[in-house]
């Protein structure tokens, strides 16, 4: 298997597929069902955010205007046009690959903690554009009257079922496709500026270009995610351009671990989870998931992923 | 868009004063939590991202003194002392775990003490708004200058930030303590290594930016509510005048504060719908001209 990584993680992919698509076969559960759907939502997302900070060590703070970008964008072609769904979700992905161009041209020279922040300030200012921009968007109310069910190959996206498996469709191609970023040269290229950005210069690497790519990349499947999330919630909210949400897939990814591909996937699984079950429980649900996040952060010092490979690297050395 | 109404502004002085005495407080605020910030990132290198909920504890801290003591001077200094305390204790017992492993450590562990002290608040005080109110001392006549009306509480509040800023800066440049400060923030092992106590030395430091978010908190308190989720804004706009500023510089601090306070007190007339626009494309601006910010040195 060593050989063929590619084969390898296209197998991993088609069985994880596989097991999601069967499980309601076997049990239908609505709580699990969403809870899937918001995960693969999120999942994109965070992992998207992983290609940058992991992968290239670019840590945007503002990641989350491109997930809120491709819901607006997505629902907006859905509501004013007729295009199908898949077509209104490609141009939703180009619209925010082309925002992430924008964006990036301007940041990615700058400095890791300025370009955090600068990330960052262009996310809040994209969200006062869709606060005050209240025609098109809808303003703090967000975009409302749902996006219209058109049916996809015989799929119809309103039942929960079809929801579900579209999804999970979508999460497992999505991550598979970042997979397959991260394990090619390009990736490693990534990698070597992160480690050693003068070395990659003298090398030959073109700095700025792989960075704007690494950046537009992430933002585009930022984008998907965001498209699933349009879909979940039929419609866009302001919220999901809010910065919060970047902080969720900051520490989604950092839960889970920044050096491990799946990383962010366990970390988001992760902290879903907890934000439902403790939902539930108690009203206090930052107290709680405050002193769980510190125990991880101080106990285990990585994400959970990260710490068990390196446990088992240490078990075998 | 309401530029009719700026130029309208800008053509009467009462509404000039008004308005730069808002933007005035505003800034002036920020300064005092943006300061502490620059303190802390300039010393050790740590981004702290709990800052605005020094903030928030130290209205509130003043919040319940000015209700126990009827003293709003002691409410301040209680306020202070408590975060300075609380500032030291979150260095000690989280922070320093954490010096030397990934910058996303720290902020995982800061995001832990929002999130907890956002939930502790609620618990303490109660999850709805609270009016401190104008202390007694100051409920008395506006002062008039030039048609425009200005509390006194807000000259004091400005007054009281003016002169902790000259203090700091004056301090920084001239007394034993401001020059190791600075030292250790240039190469803090070597500082360490001529037998400086850099544990003290750091935990002061964090003391010091947990006062001035104590006493901005209450300072604030009066003029704006108290509730659960204040730490959060306070604490990006705190960070885009840190970022204007330069990282580590508090005149870079001070000046960008002040700034973005103006930028405020004016934008909200001339631009009611994207007051908080402006403050994020006055940063990409200084950012893409002035990458490090005004008065900012190369850092990592």
């Amino acid at each position: 298997m060593r050989r063929h990584p590619a084969l390898r993680d296209a197998l991993i992919a088609a069985i994880a597929l596989v097991v999601l698509l069967l499980i309601p076969a076997f049990h239908r559960s609505p709580a699990f069902e969403d809870y899937v759907i918001r995960v693969s939502a999120m999942a994109l997302f965070a992992t998207s955010l992983n290609l940058l900070v992991g992968g290239a060590g670019m840590v945007s703070f503002g990641h989350g205007m491109f997930y809120g970008l491709g819901a607006y964008a997505f629902a907006l072609l859905m509501q004013m046009t007729d295009l199908s769904l898949p077509v209104a979700a490609l141009a939703a992905i180009a619209i925010t690959a082309v925002g992430a161009l924008l964006v990036g041209a301007v940041c990615i020279r700058l400095g890791t903690i300025y370009f955090a922040f600068v990330t960052l300030a262009m996310q809040m200012l994209f969200f006062s554009i869709i606060i005050s921009w209240q025609s098109l968007t809808g303003g703090d109310q967000g975009l409302r009257g749902g996006i219209p069910r058109r049916e996809l190959f015989g799929f119809e996206l309103g039942s929960q079922l079809h929801l579900y498996q579209f999804c999970a469709v979508v999460m497992v191609l999505g991550l598979l496709a970042m997979r397959h970023i991260a394990a090619s040269p390009f990736g490693a290229t990534l990698r070597m500026i992160r480690d050693n950005e003068t070395r990659a210069g003298f090398l030959g690497v073109v700095l700025w270009r792989a960075r704007l790519t690494a950046f537009v990349l992430a933002g585009a499947f930022a984008g998907l995610g965001g498209v699933l999330a349009a879909l979940f919630v039929s419609g866009a909210y302001p919220e999901l351009a809010d910065w919060p949400n970047s902080g969720q897939a900051i520490f989604a990814v950092m839960l889970g671990g920044i050096d491990t591909f799946l990383g962010p996937l366990v970390g988001t699984m992760i902290l879903l989870a907890l934000n439902d079950i403790v939902t539930r429980v108690t009203e206090y649900h930052g107290l709680v998931l405050g002193l769980v996040i510190l125990a991880f952060a101080l106990g285990l010092r990585r994400g959970l992923l990260d710490f068990l490979r390196l446990r088992r690297k240490g078990a075998k050395a | 868009m309401d530029l009719d109404a700026l130029g309208n502004c800008f053509a009467s002085s009462a509404c000039v004063v008004t308005q730069t005495t808002s933007g005035l407080i505003v800034g002036m605020l920020l300064f005092l939590v943006a300061a502490g910030l620059t303190l802390i990132f300039g010393v050790l290198k740590i981004v702290n991202f709990a800052h605005g909920t020094f903030y928030m504890l130290g209205g509130y801290v003043a919040f319940s003194t000015l209700a126990l003591t009827d003293s709003y001077t002691l409410a301040v200094v209680a306020a202070a002392a408590a975060m300075a305390l609380f500032g030291v204790l979150f260095e000690r017992l989280l922070i320093a775990r954490v010096y030397g492993s990934n910058v996303l450590m720290q902020l995982l562990i800061c995001y832990a003490v929002v999130l907890i002290f956002d939930d502790v608040v609620k618990i303490v005080w109660g999850p709805d708004f609270h009016a401190m109110g104008m202390p007694p001392a100051f409920q008395v006549a506006p002062l008039f200058i030039a048609g425009g009306v200005v509390p006194p509480f807000y000259a004091v509040l400005i007054g009281i930030s003016a002169v902790i800023a000259i203090v700091l800066g004056l301090g920084l440049a001239l007394t034993r303590i401001g020059k190791t400060v600075r030292a250790a923030a240039q190469n803090p092992s070597m500082v360490s290594a001529l037998g400086v106590n850099t544990t003290l030395l750091f935990a002061l430091v964090f003391a010091v930016g947990g006062a001035l978010a104590g006493l901005a908190g209450a300072l604030a308190a009066p003029v704006r509510s108290l509730s659960p989720g204040m730490g959060f804004s306070i604490l990006i706009e705190s960070f885009i005048v840190t970022v204007i500023g330069g990282m580590g510089s508090i005149a870079g601090a001070l000046v960008a504060a002040l700034v973005i306070g103006l930028l405020r007190g004016f934008g909200t007339i001339g631009f009611p719908m994207f007051t908080d626009g402006l403050t994020y494309v006055a940063m990409i601006l200084i950012l893409v001209t002035r990458p490090h910010g005004l008065f900012g040195r190369e850092v990592a």
